[in-house]
């Protein structure tokens, strides 16, 4: 099948510091790939890239297909007059100029969209108004109404109770699998994406590695990512990455890397 | 008070409340008000130096709000939004000062570009209010769908190749051109507050973006008819009852819209 998307070596150098180093993957339709890291490792930077809002220092970057875009997280204040529909709407037409009118079809195609993602409920509730995991599954259904080949989602699993992030992953498994959308989604724990990855492109330090959940969490493949000692602990079949000591060597990395997983 | 000179009061005003409500929607929507307030404000230095030289006021305030839409939109690169605002307002203000103080008969005309001259407006001055009015509007209805996507979700517009960027500059634009021919009648003042009153109130009442800018016209309107007849009666000035009613139709709608809410929440909870 040809591949929707190809990075070939792409490093990103951001006010003279580098922030990624020859990171190289494909995403095939339909692929399901999930973009792990710690904080501050350069997943926006590296999504910035694939959308186009990021120039790249080095390598290239090949784009197949239209991109739909989650934000991590709305700025909106609660009294904002925009309801859950309108939102919706915007992500089919929100970047043309002129006037469109109403139409009965895109009516539908709306409601069709906001029962996909399981928010007809508050489909008149204005949008500021709703909870996180709420506003996700909205902005969900805002980027894919137009239909994109590939969504790109950057952490959209920060800051949910854990009931909402189940209910989200299962959205984008299922219209992934429907549609036959590729999706990448940036995440710092891995755990709730690990039964429905087909790839994980790790990053740390810059760099990344590519391949399914067994063939990159493993220590060697970690560790030399990383640039120090980590082990991989598989507890209650929950994956912990742990770093044996604490350097400090990588301090952006040091709670991730002891906690988080 | 239907008659003459009073007629082009009306028809001028209705303009105007026109623009103001649309424009206003979309700059308390981005969090523009500071900038809605700066411009034409600032612009009224235009309008002195123009004077001062001789040219028509008109062209100075074009002059000045367009340049301040372009400060604005510029320094907002580089610092924050309001910084940038307040940077651009005051340097127009300072010249302002200059101007003023250069000209010797200047004071009362200061005076009606901050506080309009409503009551007289001339009969070639209600035409070119009325279109430039029109061309904002129509300005704003092409741009409405990006303007409304990269003013309530920039994250997402700009990935959808929505600079957000260009969209401050062109509604800096729109806002300048309705300032530019607004202002001498109306006033600096009484634009700002029919452009963010009846704006913040309507979105308190309403969730449907349409009807939210349907209502601040609706509300700018009686605003201003309202002020109208109760300045023609009592001679206290036009500035002062728009101002007063702006805040109370604020409150109104912000108590309305605490009492949905609450509405809302018992209703849930039931």
């Amino acid at each position: 099948m040809a591949e929707l998307l190809r990075l070939d070596g792409v490093g990103v150098r951001l006010g003279g510091r580098e922030i990624l180093r020859d990171v190289s993957f494909t995403i095939a339709p339909g692929e399901f790939t999930g973009l792990i890291g710690p904080n501050g490792a350069g997943k926006t930077t590296l999504l910035r890239v694939i959308l186009g809002l990021q120039p790249v220092a080095t390598g290239a970057m090949l784009l197949n297909g239209s991109v739909g875009y989650v934000p991590q997280k709305l700025a909106i204040e609660p009294d904002t007059p925009l309801r859950v529909r309108d939102v919706v709407g915007l992500g089919l037409d929100g970047h043309k100029l002129g006037i469109r009118l109403p139409s009965r079809a895109r009516r539908e195609r709306v409601n069709e969209m906001l029962t996909a993602v399981g928010a007809q409920r508050y489909a008149n509730a204005r949008i500021g108004e709703l909870s996180g995991g709420e506003q996700q599954r909205v902005m969900i259904a805002h980027a894919l109404i137009a239909r994109p080949r590939l969504l790109l989602l950057d952490e959209p699993l920060a800051n949910l109770d854990i009931a909402s992030v189940g209910g989200i992953v299962s959205v984008l498994a299922r219209l992934a699998r429907a549609e036959g959308t590729a999706v990448l989604i940036s995440a710092h724990d891995m755990n709730p994406l690990v039964p429905v990855m087909d790839t994980i492109v790790y990053v740390a330090s810059g760099r990344a590695a590519v391949g399914s959940t067994d063939q990159v969490v493993q220590p060697e493949v970690l560790s030399r990512l990383y640039g120090q000692h980590v082990d991989v602990l598989r507890v209650h079949g929950r994956i912990l990455v742990v770093a044996a000591e604490e350097t400090g060597a990588v301090p952006a990395d040091a709670e991730h890397v002891t906690a988080a997983g | 008070m239907f008659t003459g000179l009073m007629l082009n009061t009306w028809i001028t005003a209705t303009a105007v409340a026109v623009i103001a409500g649309v424009t206003g929607f979309f700059a308390v929507l981005r969090g523009s008000s500071f900038a809605a307030h700066a411009i034409p404000n600032g612009a009224f230095a235009g309008a002195a130096g123009a004077s001062l030289l001789g040219l028509n006021p008109f062209a100075g305030l074009a002059a000045f709000s367009v340049a301040g839409a372009l400060g604005i939109a510029g320094l907002g690169r580089r610092a924050r939004h309001d910084v940038a605002t307040a940077l651009t307002f005051v340097m127009m203000l300072g010249l302002g000062a200059l101007f003023v103080s250069w000209s010797t008969e200047y004071a009362q005309q200061a005076y009606s570009l901050l506080f309009g001259e409503v009551f007289g407006v001339a009969a070639d001055e209600v035409l070119p209010i009325v279109a430039l009015g029109a061309a904002s509007i129509a300005a704003i209805a092409v741009m409405f769908r990006p303007l409304m996507l990269s003013s309530a979700l920039p994250e997402v517009a700009e990935a959808r190749g929505v600079s957000a960027r260009r969209m401050e500059l062109a509604f800096l634009l729109v806002m300048a051109l309705a300032t530019s021919m607004t202002v001498p009648v109306v006033g600096a003042l009484l634009m700002f507050s029919l452009m963010i009153g009846p704006a913040a109130a309507a979105r308190s009442v309403t969730a449907r973006p349409l009807a939210a800018i349907g209502l601040a016209v609706g509300i700018a309107l009686v605003t201003v008819w309202t002020g109208i007849v109760a300045s023609y009666q009592t001679n206290w000035p036009l500035g002062f009852f728009v101002g007063v009613l702006g805040g109370v139709f604020f409150l109104f709608g912000r108590a309305y819209g605490a009492g949905r809410r609450r509405m809302a929440v018992r209703t849930a909870a039931a």
